[in-house]
């Protein structure tokens, strides 16, 4: 799937579109790294929802590989710096309270100034870290 | 559509609030792809805008989901005391920066610039069998475990 801004901004619709229907139904924050991370010891008490909305994007990842396999990409990375990539999002997104979706979708939308710090912060350094990988490898 | 919530949740209740949450996560994934998002090689060209031959179409998925969440969030909030399912809405209330949010972030961006995949696009890549993927997921999870435990301490 050759992804163009019009592509990317109607994906990003729906993704908004995604987030408003969790809150609607949830009164919850659509953050995919909260959602999975309470999932993991200290494990959160209302996993219903937690766990139905991994299955959805898991069901969306079985889904496309039989439709649409060209919309996942490959990986551009060795497999010791995606363990080490995965090492620090998981680290990363934890400690800092969210991912792209929780502060960049729902908490700019909010206005919140944690969360435009957040994501000036991981714009940053994954400019930089995509830069030195792509300049290294 | 009125529910009632929280502790009146029967069964018919917890299976739409279930598969309500279940549909939002499958368009939220459909969402990634469409994007572009689950392409590692189009998030490291819009990351590196260092390196020449920068692509600033993901910069637009931001921008598509700001402007439908940031509307329908406050419409939401005026219209309803609450969500479907629950009896309040949960909203982030903390307004002070501190390091864990500055030096998370930063170790986050750092993982995401290397990889190509934040945790969302991540997963759903693993769930379309793409072994990078799935290696990135484990990783992950390890990462964040490994965050619980010290935060424990």
């Amino acid at each position: 799937m050759t992804s163009t801004w019009w592509t990317a901004l109607a994906g990003g619709g729906l993704i908004g579109a995604a987030s408003s229907l969790l809150f609607l139904t949830h009164g919850r924050v659509a953050g995919i790294s909260g959602i999975i991370g309470s999932l993991l010891p200290p494990v959160a008490r209302d996993l219903d929802w937690r766990i139905a909305f991994i299955v959805g994007l898991v069901a969306a990842g079985v889904v496309l590989a039989i439709a649409a396999p060209s919309a996942v990409g490959a990986s551009v990375r060795s497999p010791v710096l995606v363990v080490v990539a995965g090492l620090l999002v998981g680290y990363g997104t934890r400690w800092g309270s969210g991912c792209t979706s929780g502060h960049g979708v729902c908490g700019l939308s909010r206005l919140s100034p944690r969360s435009l710090v957040a994501v000036v912060t991981f714009m940053l350094t994954g400019a930089i870290s995509a830069y030195v990988a792509g300049v290294v490898s | 559509m009125a529910v009632t919530v929280g502790t009146n949740c029967g069964v018919s209740c917890r299976v739409a609030s279930a598969a309500s949450a279940l549909v939002a996560g499958g368009l939220f994934g459909a969402g990634l792809a469409i994007s572009g998002m689950t392409q590692p090689s189009k998030v490291v060209g819009f990351l590196n805008f260092a390196g020449g031959a920068w692509d600033p179409s993901l910069a637009f998925v931001i921008a598509g989901a700001i402007a439908v969440y940031a509307l329908v969030f406050r419409v939401v909030l005026r219209q309803r005391k609450a969500p479907w399912f629950d009896k309040v809405f949960h909203i982030p209330s903390r307004k002070d920066l501190d390091l864990g949010l500055i030096g998370g972030a930063a170790i986050f961006g750092a993982g995401w610039g290397l990889g190509g995949y934040c945790p969302g696009p991540g997963l759903v890549s693993a769930a379309a069998g793409h072994s990078s993927a799935i290696l990135f997921i484990v990783a992950m999870l390890g990462g964040m475990l490994l965050q619980h435990r010290m935060a424990k301490k």
